[in-house]
């Protein structure tokens, strides 16, 4: 089973621990919080659970099309919207409750003051593609 | 024979009796199991160039060479000497065939499921990490390390340890709903695997298990329409059913039935053959199919099997005892709100239905389930809209 953990810059539950963005933490802090998830995403290929891991850019533009021989119209980025997505990372365990369980351990990557950060992440199951032998 | 059959099946046929060779030489499973796949990827490689006379020798020359090397930069990392002899035994290869043993040990109640069903797929199978990966969608190195961690659970276990097919069973039936989509058809794979599983055994679960495969897979090009769209079994064209390959099913369940040793699959099975034998939808033998819903129910006790029987009884004796029937089922199954969702629309609730259906689509954990159900509950709204609630007849 494939799930996706999704980490969020904002939307989601209020955060438990208000830390500032990474651009404020000391370089060491912020080395050592993306060295966590390397570490993090490595036992996962170690463990044969690994899938995917990526992180998106804060800005970028909402796009739509808008007839026929004219460009796609752009809009944003919203500073006001609620939920903007930071990045993901995509499992395959063998149940939810592991699923759970690591988007747990992911949670206590360290913070600013290299405490966990107890951030939230979403943890959504993926809706399989291939068609399956049976019926 | 074409060359090497390496987009058929013929390389991989040796896979399983070559790691037997290299076991009964002295080399533990892992490691001759880690040989035959270099081998084999080696093989890929220079056979479509240099094609060998016997393959099967070939693979097992190239398997034993790799399993050697391994074992020197070992013992040259440890500094001593491992006790293998270099030169393999004189005389020929013993004619044991370990593969049933493979099926056993790959199919460990110790693992979890998904590295059985990779495990068996390359060791059984003997299809490379990558496709394997492919197959699953996981990077080749996750899965390659899925595999190790398997084999190192297997410490210790010897080859020849008394299995258990029902495990067997159930992994292939795993990997035989996994599906189709890459470059390996892992539905076709796991009927090529049963059928290996059959040659081995005269367990009647595996012929069962071998002919509900076999009755699944010949409606498969009737199970989708245009663009993957999922065709209800009611509504698929059953003049593009495989014929032959339904009687192949039909001989092996009545074969395996004759045993008087019923199981879960072959009772599956029998269920299959039912609906393979009715021409029309309208003259499926529901009857029938709900009496072996109960054997299937006392067998397994499994709240999916209530469930599906519900949908039966819908079927033989009308909705309203398929809802009825329901009643006794949890409602926190993942189909549940999609077979209310049936049995009301039959029983003229509309309404209920497509909101229903909603609800299923919610639950899906297929995109072709949540497409399917999402244009039922749009079918039942805009039948609503059209026409006046008009009860149909039960």
């Amino acid at each position: 089973m494939k799930y996706l953990l999704l980490k969020h810059y904002r939307g989601g539950p209020a955060p438990v621990v208000d830390f500032a963005p990474l651009d404020q933490w000391a370089p060491e802090k912020v080395d050592a919080h993306i060295q966590f998830m390397r570490d993090f995403a490595d036992k996962l290929v170690e463990t044969g659970e690994f899938v995917d891991a990526q992180a998106v850019a804060q800005e970028g533009a909402f796009v739509r099309f808008d007839g026929e021989g004219r460009p796609p119209v752009t809009d944003g980025p919203f500073a006001e919207t609620k939920d903007l997505v930071a990045g993901w990372m995509v499992i395959d365990v063998e149940s939810w409750e592991r699923a759970v369980e690591l988007a747990g351990e992911l949670s206590s990557a360290p913070g600013p003051d290299g405490e966990p950060i107890h951030e939230w992440l979403e943890v959504r199951p993926f809706l399989n593609h291939a068609p399956s032998g049976g019926e | 024979m074409d060359t090497l059959g390496l987009n058929g099946e013929l390389v991989r046929e040796f896979v399983p009796a070559v790691i037997g060779v290299l076991v009964r030489r002295g080399a533990d499973f892992a490691s001759a199991e880690d040989a035959v796949q270099e081998a084999l990827i080696r093989a890929y490689e220079i056979w479509p160039q240099d094609p060998p006379r016997d393959p099967k020798a070939w693979l097992i020359a190239a398997a034993w060479r790799k399993f050697l090397d391994a074992v020197r930069s070992e013992s040259a990392r440890r500094g001593r000497e491992l006790a293998v002899d270099a030169e393999p035994p004189d005389g020929p290869v013993p004619a044991t065939d370990d593969t049933l043993q493979l099926y056993f040990l790959c199919a460990h109640p110790s693992l979890p499921q998904a590295a059985a069903v990779a495990l068996t797929l390359r060791a059984v199978g003997g299809l490379t990490t990558r496709q394997i990966a492919t197959a699953h969608l996981v990077p080749e190195a996750t899965m390659a390390q899925r595999i190790s961690r398997a084999k190192r659970k297997l410490e210790g276990v010897p080859l020849d340890a008394p299995g258990d097919l029902s495990t067997v069973v159930r992994v292939l039936y795993l990997v035989f709903n996994e599906g189709y989509g890459g470059d390996v058809d892992l539905a076709a794979e796991a009927v090529r695997l049963a059928r290996r599983l059959v040659a081995l055994t005269d367990e009647p679960e595996a012929a069962g298990l071998l002919a509900l495969m076999l009755l699944h897979h010949a409606r498969r090009a009737s199970r989708t329409g245009p663009g993957g769209r999922l065709v209800p079994l009611a509504a698929q064209d059953r003049s593009r059913w495989d014929t032959g390959m339904i009687a192949e099913g039909v001989t092996l369940l009545q074969t395996a039935l004759a045993r008087d040793r019923l199981g879960e699959y072959q009772a599956q099975a029998a269920i299959a053959a039912l609906h393979a034998d009715a021409t029309t939808a309208a003259e499926t033998d529901w009857t029938q199919i709900v009496e072996w819903y109960d054997e299937l129910l006392a067998l397994t006790g499994s709240p999916v099997v209530a469930l599906n029987r519900a949908v039966a009884v819908g079927e033989a004796d009308g909705a309203r005892a398929g809802l009825a029937a329901l009643a006794d089922v949890d409602p926190g199954l993942p189909r549940y709100a999609a077979a209310r969702a049936y049995l009301l629309e039959r029983a003229g609730d509309l309404e209920g239905a497509a909101t229903g259906y909603v609800e299923a689509a919610g639950a899906a954990t297929s995109v072709a389930e949540r497409d399917h159900l999402t244009r039922e509950a749009a079918r039942l709204r805009q039948a609503a809209r059209t026409s006046p609630e008009r009860p149909r007849t039960l």
